[in-house]
């Protein structure tokens, strides 16, 4: 009985860690290359869920609004990078801090004012139901969707950063920006799509997590948090460590949120079980940070 | 003092202001309403304002026959909006009534701004224990029910079907931890799992997960607004009702969840003071005056919001529009008559209602929409709640 809840259990924290890597890939990417905290990350997800929401609803297709949706939402976030973004390269982190924390406000309020607070998007009706996966275990099909789609382009982006010219560039830029700039790569436009890219990520995310979470204006700056994590985690301007960073808070959180009450109601009181185990539970995934930064202060695969 | 003549022609004209004020009586009653308007869990604020608004709009825009001055503020789901509304109402606006606060934790964090102004807050939903009991205040009222009290009533539930095992679920917080107290309280079976989540958390998979594996008879949680719409989503899409039964508290089953949800929602049990089918002449009034004005069936939260705008303009009558003397018009709040939509009740000496609770459970009706039906008689009967012992006030 045990085996399957812990098989169920992984399953949560696949689904969760591979969304988590959808958004910190590109936040790695940005801060590794460009050398930019983009705060406004998060905001590239909200906006991707709502285009999402709002395309679904307009050509009555899940999978055709969420296609256009990622497209959409990654122009956005070229459109912002040509624009705004770019001027800040040259800043300090301080400074990009507070320019992106104020797109975020900015953003924020925009999408409130074109769609209103929140957008209902609800996933395609066949896969709503469970799928008997073993005797004993129904899990939701479309959480399984998720985590295909997630697998899909985790290995589509491994394709691309190990296997193409552009993915040599990003990680030429990655690992040193000033000796790729003067092999003559064009940082400018790689700057660009890789911003792009990233933006379609985040979209990708937002459109997947909608139907179970919720589309709404805000729901950006928590998971925020969590992608930076999984960065610091998995070392900056490394998608591998990004991935394996993602995966692991993606476990932990889970994982953590059943096992550790559990194990605190074995070993102290009832009482003080009950309050400490989820408390413990919701800062396992900080923990975890705080032990990785002791080991390895660059995170696990550091990409400089 | 970059701007002397303005400062001065201000504090001139605030003087006057003040010098105008009637003493007697006034000539208007103001009411700040603070509500969660946005968000996730925005649909509870709004049917709260929008019904507090009909019952005024019913009144021909007066309250106890005075006009009206509603001045309506979202708080974002944040306790600290909530406070600067709060304190912003009583120290700018000098409100004679505040209203309208859907959670215990943001209406617990604006409350000791209106006590410490004197002004009355009267509860159309939060309601939580600490007031009942030892915090317990002349300045707010719960015209809703104590925060434990459907939570009893479902502990009731299961103990008359002799449930062996229950699983309990809330967010980790005063009203979440109430709520499985008094489930217990009420409940004589087997607690198999009591779980409390993050306040706001919108995805159960690890619950859901630990549940499959429990395998308890029943399932009751407590998770109000958006928490509740994806709980009961995702616990479907796992499966889980072929395996157990889930029971809610009334605000998680009603309209506005089975609007979100859709027909998943039918056969599910659940515990309220209201229904739409009470059978009492200002329900049947309410009722039908809301679903005609706004295009939707009214929730509970709506009946509540209902109910304190009738009792503010019952208050606000009997007093005379003397509205400024705050302890009679406590007095004249805590006696004063009205007909609330949901039958006859009574404050108790903490100023928490005295009153019924039934059994619901969702069926389709004539026109093939999902609503709550009333089963049977009072699961509980002119019940109050555990915490008035521990409350001074008499």
């Amino acid at each position: 009985m045990t085996g399957i809840l812990l098989l169920e259990q992984a399953l949560n924290g696949l689904q969760f860690g591979l969304m988590l890597f959808l958004l910190a890939s590109g936040l790695t990417l940005v801060f590794g290359i460009m050398d930019m905290i983009n705060l406004a990350h998060g905001a590239l997800y909200m906006v991707g869920a709502f285009l999402s929401a709002w395309l679904v609803q307009l050509t009555q297709s899940f999978w055709l609004g969420v296609v256009l949706a990622v497209m959409l939402t990654a122009v956005v976030g070229m459109l912002l990078e040509a624009t705004l973004l770019r001027t800040l390269y040259a800043r300090d982190h301080l400074s990009q801090v507070l320019a992106t924390f104020a797109l975020i406000l900015i953003i924020n309020e925009s999408v409130r004012m074109i769609w209103g607070s929140d957008l209902a998007l609800s996933m395609p009706q066949a896969l709503s139901g469970p799928v008997e996966l073993l005797p004993g275990l129904r899990y939701p099909s479309y959480r399984l969707v998720i985590i295909a789609v997630g697998l899909v382009i985790a290995l589509m982006l491994y394709l691309l950063v190990t296997q193409t010219r552009m993915g040599a560039w990003v990680r030429a830029g990655a690992s040193n920006r000033e000796m790729a700039m003067a092999m003559g790569i064009n940082i400018r436009r790689l700057f660009t799509g890789v911003f792009g890219i990233g933006a379609a990520l985040c979209a990708v995310a937002g459109a997947m997590l909608g139907p179970l979470l919720a589309v709404q204006v805000g729901m950006g700056e928590n998971i925020l948090i969590l992608a930076f994590v999984v960065i610091v985690i998995g070392g900056i301007g490394s998608v591998w460590g990004a991935f394996v960073g993602a995966i692991l808070v993606g476990f932990v959180d889970t994982l953590g949120r059943t096992l550790l009450p559990l194990l605190f109601r074995e070993i102290f009181s009832p009482q003080f079980a009950s309050a400490a185990g989820p408390a413990v539970a919701s800062i396992a995934v900080y923990l975890l940070m705080a032990v990785v930064l002791f080991v390895r202060p660059q995170g696990l695969f550091s990409g400089r | 003092m970059r701007f002397p003549v303005i400062k001065s022609l201000l504090t001139v004209s605030t003087l006057a202001a003040l010098a105008c004020a009637p003493a007697w009586a006034a000539d208007k009653v103001k009411i700040g309403f603070v509500s969660t308007l946005s968000g996730p869990s925005a649909a509870l604020g709004v049917d709260i304002r929008d019904a507090f608004m009909l019952a005024v709009k019913l009144n021909g825009g007066k309250l106890g026959g005075l006009p009206a001055d509603v001045s309506i503020s979202d708080d974002q789901f944040k306790p600290d909006v909530g406070k600067q509304l709060f304190e912003r109402y009583v120290k700018r606006d000098k409100v004679d009534f505040l209203t309208g606060v859907v959670f215990s934790n943001i209406m617990l964090a604006g409350l000791p701004e209106a006590v410490s102004a004197k002004t009355i807050y009267l509860s159309p939903n939060a309601a939580p224990s600490p007031i009942a009991g030892a915090q317990c205040t002349p300045y707010f009222f719960a015209v809703s029910w104590p925060n434990d009290a459907y939570h009893e009533a479902a502990g009731q539930y299961a103990t008359n079907l002799k449930v062996k095992s229950a699983y309990l679920l809330a967010p980790n917080y005063q009203a979440g931890k109430d709520s499985l107290a008094g489930f217990k309280r009420f409940y004589k079976g087997n607690v198999s799992g009591e779980v409390y989540t993050k306040l706001g958390q919108l995805d159960y998979s690890a619950e859901l997960a630990e549940i499959r594996a429990a395998k308890p008879e029943v399932v009751y949680t407590f998770l109000p607004g958006g928490m509740g719409i994806n709980f009961i989503k995702q616990f479907m899409a796992a499966g889980l009702n072929k395996d157990t039964r889930l029971i809610q508290p009334g605000f998680g089953a009603d309209q506005d969840v089975i609007r979100a949800v859709g027909n998943d929602m039918l056969g599910v049990f659940d515990t309220s003071h209201w229904g739409l089918d009470l059978p009492n002449e200002a329900n049947k009034k309410f009722v039908a005056e809301f679903e005609k004005e706004y295009k939707r069936l009214p929730t509970l939260y709506a009946a509540q919001g209902y109910d304190t705008a009738l009792l503010i303009d019952a208050a606000v009558r009997a007093a005379n529009g003397k509205i400024e003397d705050k302890e009679a018009m406590i007095k004249t709040l805590k006696t004063v008559k009205f007909n609330s939509v949901r039958g006859d009740f009574r404050f108790n000496t903490n100023q928490y209602p005295i009153q019924n609770y039934y059994l619901r459970e969702i069926v389709k009706d004539g026109q093939g929409r999902l609503v709550n039906r009333i089963v049977g008689q009072p699961l509980l009967a002119n019940h109050g709640d555990a915490y008035v012992k521990d409350c001074p006030m008499k």
